[in-house]
């Protein structure tokens, strides 16, 4: 009996650990994304899909050699989280953008954003975000030149401005919102099935809430994040629609359009750069909801979402000072 | 209706509830019993036989060692050979009494028929005195002494009586299975602890994945006619059977910061508890059985068995007894996978509280190395207490006692939700173990600090 005794494990407990581990959440958030990268494929041809491969490739990749080589340590790919930036970022991008400045564009996701801090969980700013504004303000002609080439199956390709795009423009030029969405013949089912331009990823607001409720389903993220920025973005929408419908857009308008299903639904849900409690998350929400609209209504960008959320990025450690969990039996 | 459960955190692992359906068995004796001192929490009772002594089964051969303690009586009949330390399961050593057994003759005076004494004595002095006397102890885990939980401090007034059958931990089938054989035993160990409360009202927890046995529990209420014990289904979650836990989902009250259920009205008893509390002042029988489930994942179901066991029996004679050590397992457990010792030394004796030895594979018990944390917060959401383990294991880590202590990690009840959860496999509990450890030490040097400055000053006073 002794001898068998000497082969058994002894540690403290608990003796058990749930299936859930950091590789199986980032499946689950690359499954999550698979319907959006698939509708950006069939909308923007085999470009698309040459985008999105150069991105998950050269984030893997990069994360391979710099935990290899420059820490020295054991590398961290197999957790997915890199692929996860990949995919985020090449949906993050406009169809049109050369190869080349999708590799910047993961050299700063991965390098800068993520390793430089410490790799994975230690990042306190979005990789894939920081990269896309990072893009967006070194390379503003290919981030914003939304000519797309032709879709898969005959699928008409999306062309001209983002909706946001034309309404700053049309703003610009002395034109009413109604006006402006009638002369460029914008709608919402337009704008919830598909057919809108944008970044890749933005171009199927459904498939995108498809990945955001298996996300849910699969208990991955909680909905609070999501939720407070949607209801801040229409509140304040409505308030300001209804003070001047000609000059402010409407609310589902704003839910609909940008980055905002994208933003609110998968980055700003992001673990490592959102607030650990839910009181801290609303204000995060909060937070992100309003700054987006000021940028919206009133900033020289069209759209505000990736500003918002980068901005609030930075108040999660004092949001988790400052907001706890209610403990057991205290006050 | 919604369902009755704790209102913060808690999981869900598989219930793993392999052993329900084998009754109980009864074990022969082995040739010797060790009887461990430390049967209970507080200080270890002291022998009072010595080394050549004929005792009888169920004889008291030890006397509380203190205020918190209790009696500890033979489990067989035979010598005693010696009184000496001895390993428990976790290897540390303990004084035991060694019994050579020569047989199983009962003491004077202890009713061993099986018939159902239902009248319950009127008078509560006498009630708690065979408790008492009888060495019973909380069976639920702790084994706090149950004569001191039954007679709270003068001033304070228990409302409501729980009787815990949650019986949370996964793998584990004892409690279902004497609720099912024994369920008049239990009601009428729940109505002698309300009289001894004062007539509160008793509520009995029975989590939901245990229909059979909330049947025959109401059945067995309803046959005795005791119109104020109710029995309640529980949503199976994890830790449904913590103390704290089980008072939040019953009563909707939520004991403070150090605080005992008392304070809040409540007394929580474990339905083996109650079942030995039956036992005791029914039938003058002391606390030297119980039950436990050998059972695990490694293991085909009908090699597992629900013993009765004496307290003494090695676990290497009952391992035997259920065919040996398995194949493919990898670890042993006394207790449940979540907060169940590991067991080091299988030459341990049962004790009172013994309830399993649970058998679990290396795929079942295998802790993956530690990644980063990426600050999911699904430790926070799982934490029964509302701790945040992430941040404790971060301050931990830093040695910063006081931030520790702001933040409650004093509180922790150490059910292991946090690590079960963990998706970066942190070794949360064992970091936040240590340093609950470390801040309890504080706060317990301060308050004696504290007695000596008052008394200093009482005496310069005077």
């Amino acid at each position: 009996m002794q001898s068998t005794m000497n082969k058994m494990l002894v540690s403290p407990s608990p003796h058990i650990h749930s299936a859930v581990s950091t590789t199986s959440l980032m499946r689950d958030v690359v499954i999550a994304l698979l319907p959006a990268a698939i509708c950006s494929v069939v909308f923007y041809g085999w470009m698309e899909l040459l985008i999105l491969a150069v991105s998950v490739a050269s984030c893997v990749l990069l994360e391979y050699v710099i935990t290899r080589y420059l820490m020295k340590a054991p590398s961290t790919i197999c957790d997915l989280s890199a692929v996860v930036t990949g995919l985020l970022l090449g949906l993050n991008l406009p169809a049109t953008t050369p190869w080349w400045v999708v590799l910047i564009g993961a050299v700063v996701a991965i390098g800068v954003a993520k390793m430089s801090f410490g790799g994975l969980g230690q990042n306190p700013f979005n990789p894939a975000l920081t990269a896309r504004v990072f893009l967006l303000v070194s390379y503003p002609t290919y981030m914003t030149h939304w000519e797309a080439p032709q879709g898969l199956f005959g699928v008409d390709a999306v062309t001209g401005p983002t909706p946001l795009g034309m309404v700053k423009e049309g703003l610009l030029q002395g034109q009413t919102v109604p006006q402006i969405m009638s002369d460029n013949g914008l709608s919402y089912s337009q704008m919830l099935f598909a057919n809108i331009g944008g970044t890749a990823g933005e171009v199927c607001a459904l498939a995108l809430l498809a990945g955001f409720v298996y996300l849910l389903v699969r208990r991955v993220i909680r909905p609070h994040i999501t939720l407070s920025i949607w209801a801040t973005v229409a509140l304040v929408s409505l308030i300001f629609w209804l003070a001047s419908p000609d000059r402010f857009t409407d609310p589902l308008f704003n839910l609909l359009t940008g980055g905002m299903i994208l933003g609110s639904c998968f980055m700003a849900t992001d673990y490592v750069t959102s607030p650990m409690s839910v009181k801290g998350g609303i204000i995060f929400g909060i937070g992100i909801g309003f700054i987006t609209m000021m940028i919206r209504y009133f900033g020289s960008y069209p759209e505000g979402m990736s500003f918002a959320i980068l901005i609030m990025n930075a108040f999660v450690p004092l949001l988790n000072m400052w907001f706890h969990q209610k403990k057991y039996g205290r006050k | 209706m919604a369902k009755i459960t704790f209102s913060l955190g808690g999981v869900h692992p598989d219930d793993a509830k392999l052993a329900k359906d084998r009754p109980i068995e009864v074990l022969p004796l082995p040739q010797t019993v060790y009887v461990s001192m430390a049967q209970h929490l507080g200080a270890p009772a002291k022998p009072v036989v010595a080394v050549g002594d004929v005792v009888k089964t169920g004889q008291v051969i030890a006397e509380p060692g203190g205020f918190i303690s209790a009696f500890v009586h033979a489990p067989a009949s035979g010598t005693v050979k010696s009184i000496a330390p001895r390993k428990d399961l976790a290897g540390n050593w303990m004084t035991h009494i060694e019994i050579a057994v020569e047989g199983d003759e009962w003491a004077e005076g202890i009713d061993l028929s099986d018939t159902l004494v239902t009248e319950i004595p009127e008078d509560r002095a006498f009630i708690l005195d065979r408790i008492k006397a009888n060495g019973v102890v909380g069976l639920g885990g702790a084994t706090f002494p149950t004569h001191v939980k039954l007679n709270p401090a003068p001033g304070s007034v228990a409302e409501c009586l729980i009787i815990n059958g949650a019986e949370c931990e996964p793998y584990l089938t004892s409690d279902y299975r004497i609720m099912l054989e024994h369920p008049k035993e239990i009601v009428l160990g729940a109505a002698i602890m309300q009289k001894v409360l004062g007539g509160c009202k008793c509520v009995i927890g029975i989590e939901e994945n245990k229909p059979a046995a909330i049947e025959k529990m109401r059945a067995a209420v309803g046959e005795l006619h005791l119109g104020n014990i109710e029995v309640v289904s529980l949503k199976k979650k994890y830790p449904q059977g913590g103390e704290k836990q089980l008072i939040d989902a019953v009563m909707h009250r939520q004991v403070g910061s150090g605080g005992l259920p008392i304070s809040v009205g409540a007394v929580v008893q474990n339905v083996a508890t109650s079942l030995a509390v039956y036992e005791a002042v029914q039938k003058n029988k002391p606390l030297i059985t119980n039950t436990l489930t050998i059972t695990g994942d490694c293991l085909p179901v009908e090699k597992m068995h629900n013993y009765l066991f004496r307290i003494g029996m090695p676990l290497s004679y009952i391992a035997e007894q259920a065919g040996g050590v398995p194949e493919g397992a990898a670890k042993l457990i006394s207790g449940g996978p979540m907060m169940g010792k590991a067991i080091a030394n299988l030459d341990a004796c049962t004790v009172k509280g013994s309830s399993s030895i649970l058998y679990l594979s290396e795929a079942a018990t295998r802790r993956e190395p530690e990644t980063n944390c990426i600050r999911c917060g699904k430790c926070a959401e799982a934490c029964p207490m509302g701790l945040e383990p992430f941040l404790l294991n971060k301050l931990a880590r830093a040695g910063k006692t006081d931030e520790l202590e702001a933040n409650a990690v004093q509180d922790c009840i150490e059910c292991g939700c946090c690590l079960y959860t963990c998706p970066a496999h942190l070794p949360l509990l064992d970091i936040i173990r240590q340093a609950k450890g470390q801040v309890m030490g504080i706060i317990r040097a301060r308050a004696a600090a504290a007695k000596a400055a008052a008394e200093a000053a009482k005496a310069a006073k005077n």
